[in-house]
């Protein structure tokens, strides 16, 4: 089967997997998957910008803020439909994105991760800068409902988790043909070594540039869902600890993977609120009882980060092959692990 | 050649996962949950308790609560829900509200915004509370007031003195409880007015709703002629030597501090250093004398010095709402006999006081709110007004106004303890009201120590 078929296929299964659980399912429930498309969405971003084109940031919480405040804004003033509100949204932030990344494609390693790190800081005090326009501390309030026709038969959070579904499998859908393309193969060859890549006629550059673009915007998307979900944008929503969350769940799930992105998405939401789950309903010590969630979290991380140098999906892959999967029809880009340390002494010392 | 083209990832992961730790550590303590056990207690009336609203059943009341249990602000507001539910601890094992137990039911929400937007909705669209009771912080609970108010669950009482729970029209399920932030600056600020006359006055202030807010107030009050300096600073850098320097450069006499508790601490240990010693006047949130000295000394000692916390506090001058440490004070008398009774192991500090007194204000509103009260009762019974139970001054809850309690009196610490100067003062919201002194009595604790309905 050629690639596109097969995404759509994986596309349309996913979709009814997820329309399924969002009926079986508790409202609450809804809401989380509400909540791990905008976090997929976002970190679906992340991992193609860091391991597809090497380049890392601290700081796409700022580019969600983007995204979200454009459409709180779009829906208050202009009163538009969400996809409208969306697309801008989505445009606004890929400008703001372009603007950072000619900044991002000059700088290497730490510069970068400091650079975007400020943006990550500095971006969300400015809702503080002009309360008038973006609601200081208290931020925006976002109206979101559920269409006339259907407000009757589906409640607001699987209404949420429907549209946060689509958005999520569409982009992911367009970021996957997009990293298999002439960009994407690009991207790889930038990351590897970009002096080769531009002697090859990559201009390295622009296809960095156009990878902070791409990720920016799937931040921005991202952003727009979160505002229509938790319908309020403030500041302390976009906190360092936003943008750390998200390079977290891109690396636990697997750099560069999507898949991965989808796994570690779903580790980021769900073992926090499962551990608070298990530590209140077994009547722990007060003490405990409240760090237990983050000492799980922890221990999470460690092991998979163990078990799976790869992130999850590389160990997925790795099991596959253990046990004797298809050979040949790997079309995932086989990634080296990135400047792992003996590689980036050998580089050094060349 | 030799350019590392490719940065160190596994490196900057790790720094960047070591950062998230940091982030999500710090101090923890209080429990998740809690319930009572006792049995049914009986109600004046006959008519059967019925399940007449989500979170009632015929024999429980279940609430819930975002709370920081863990991160920068746990240290002291950690005690604040455990202090609540010792008093619905109390108030089950004496017949309960109307028979029905109280479950209240808080989730760490580490003050951080986006998990409090899930923990939010893990209580009303899984666990089905009645209402979110207390939620504390600005930043975090405007995260969910939108959500709240759309979904129609009660938000009562939230801890946070910002003004942006009074907003009747746009969030009428939502209200304050403890004093506003432009009320507290404003009776201060006639404070200081009055009794500094012709002094140089500064203001040290955080850069937020919060400090914002109180300079709001003090500058109603206190003529812009005799400020001299407006500091603010950032509670994610502890260096405010710049602006303690620019403080005493402005020769201000009288330094005004709308702070969290550690930043008092840090203003009064560097005007030491600087050998500065102006009079301190301090909101309530940033003053509570046993928080304060502890912070004191604990800091003094990283830095390799030793102080006598109650020594330095003593002399601040600040304002309160909540029945004072004082054995002659009937609330003092009932809120001890519950502490050492459910919660022995926590101080008795102005953070548990305060989570008696809301957790009080709560019962109040329940029994007002009817034998089988719906959601929309409890807001009634709200707007209706609230008798003032524990507080100092009035609350000015109505259809119109969700703020809460509406005065303070002044006091200065004095042997590690808020003595009251003077009256009660009360006041509004808005730029021209007056201060007025308060001619009403305080109320006195009931026998029982629950409500009379």
């Amino acid at each position: 089967m050629s690639t596109l078929p097969r995404r759509l296929a994986t596309l349309i299964v996913v979709a009814a997997i997820v329309a399924f659980l969002s009926i079986k399912l508790s409202a609450f429930r809804d809401y989380q998957i509400a909540e791990v498309a905008y976090e997929v969405t976002a970190v679906a971003g992340l991992t193609v910008l860091t391991g597809l084109s090497g380049q890392i940031s601290l700081g796409h919480g700022a580019f969600m803020a983007i995204g979200g405040y454009a459409t709180a804004l779009l829906l208050m003033h202009l009163n538009w439909p969400f996809v409208a509100a969306l697309v801008i949204a989505a445009a606004v932030t890929a400008a703001a994105g372009a603007v950072v990344g000619i900044a991002a494609a000059r700088l290497r390693g730490p510069y970068l991760a400091g650079a975007t790190l400020m943006l990550g800081v500095a971006l969300p005090a400015v809702a503080y800068a002009y309360p008038a326009t973006f609601g200081g501390d208290q931020g925006l309030d976002v109206t979101f409902t559920v269409p006339a026709s259907l407000s009757n038969s589906v409640p607001p959070t699987r209404w949420d988790a429907w549209v946060g579904t689509t958005v999520a499998l569409v982009t992911m859908l367009l970021l996957a043909n997009l990293c298999y393309s002439r960009i994407g193969r690009n991207w790889r060859a930038v990351r590897d070594d970009d002096v080769a890549a531009s002697l090859d006629g990559i201009n390295v550059a622009a296809a960095r540039i156009r990878a902070f673009v791409v990720s920016a915007t799937c931040a921005g998307v991202a952003g727009s869902l979160l505002a229509i979900i938790t319908l309020n944008v403030a500041p302390g929503a976009f906190t360092l600890a936003l943008s750390i969350s998200l390079l977290t769940a891109a690396v636990i799930g697997g750099l560069g993977s999507l898949p991965g992105a989808l796994w570690g998405s779903l580790l980021i939401i769900l073992v926090p609120t499962y551990a608070t789950d298990v530590a209140t309903s077994h009547g722990l010590s007060s003490s405990v009882g409240s760090n237990i969630p983050i000492a799980a979290y922890g221990v999470v991380l460690i092991l998979v980060m163990l078990a799976f140098p790869r992130g999850i999906q590389g160990g997925l892959r790795r099991l596959v092959a253990l046990f004797g999967g298809p050979p040949g029809r790997e079309r995932e880009p086989e990634r080296k692990p990135i400047a792992t340390p003996e590689h980036s002494e050998k580089e050094g010392s060349s | 050649m030799s350019r590392p083209h490719r940065f160190r990832l596994t490196a900057a992961v790790a720094v960047a996962t070591a950062a998230a730790f940091t982030l999500a550590a710090c101090s923890s303590s209080g429990s998740g949950s809690s319930s009572g056990t006792t049995s049914t207690g009986g109600g004046s009336s006959t008519a059967p308790l019925t399940a007449s609203a989500p979170g009632i059943t015929s024999t429980t009341i279940t609430i819930g609560s975002h709370q920081p249990l863990t991160g920068p602000a746990a240290p002291g507001y950690d005690e604040i829900a455990p202090a609540s539910t010792a008093y619905f601890d109390w108030v089950n094992a004496h017949g309960g509200v109307n028979g029905r137990k109280i479950v209240y039911k808080y989730l760490n929400d580490a003050y951080d915004p986006t998990t409090t937007t899930s923990v939010v909705r893990q209580l009303v669209l899984q666990d089905n509370v009645y209402a979110i009771f207390n939620g504390l912080g600005t930043p975090t609970h405007l995260a969910v007031v939108s959500f709240l108010n759309s979904e129609k669950v009660p938000d009562v009482f939230v801890a946070s003195g910002c003004d942006c729970w009074d907003n009747p029209t746009q969030d009428p399920e939502t209200f304050g409880w403890q004093l506003d932030y432009i009320r507290e600056g404003k009776i201060l600020g006639q404070y200081v007015a009055q009794h500094f006359k012709g002094k140089k006055i500064g203001f040290f202030y955080q850069d937020d709703e919060f400090g914002m807010d109180g300079v709001k107030g003090l500058s109603d009050e206190i003529p812009a002629s005799q400020v001299v300096a407006k500091e603010s600073y950032v509670d994610t850098n502890v260096n405010v030597a710049p602006q303690v320097a620019k403080l005493r450069a402005a020769g201000a006499q009288v330094v005004i501090s709308f702070s969290i508790p550690a930043f008092t601490a840090l203003l009064k240990l560097t005007s030491l250093k600087l050998g500065y010693n102006p009079q301190l006047v301090v909101s309530d949130v940033g003053s509570d004398p046993i928080t304060l000295s502890g912070l004191l000394e604990s800091f003094a000692k990283q830095a390799g010095a030793t102080v006598n916390g109650n020594q330095l506090t003593q002399g601040i001058i600040t304002d309160g709402y909540l029945p004072g440490l004082s054995a002659s004070d009937s609330w003092y008398v009932l809120f001890k006999k519950i502490h050492d009774q459910y919660d022995a192991k926590e101080p008795l500090d102005g953070n548990f006081f305060y989570g008696m007194a809301v957790a009080y204000t709560f019962v109040q509103a329940m029994l007002k709110a009817g034998r089988n009260p719906t959601r929309a009762d409890l807001v009634n019974a709200i707007n209706g007004g609230l008798p003032q139970g524990p507080m100092e001054a009035p609350f000015a809850f109505s259809a119109s106004d969700h703020d809460g309690v509406t005065g303070a009196y002044i006091g200065t610490i004095q042997n590690g303890v808020i003595v009251q100067q003077g009256p009660v003062l009360t006041t509004d919201a808005t730029a021209t009201g007056a201060v007025t002194t308060y001619s009403g009595t305080e109320q006195q604790a009931p026998a029982s120590g629950i409500p009379s309905p």
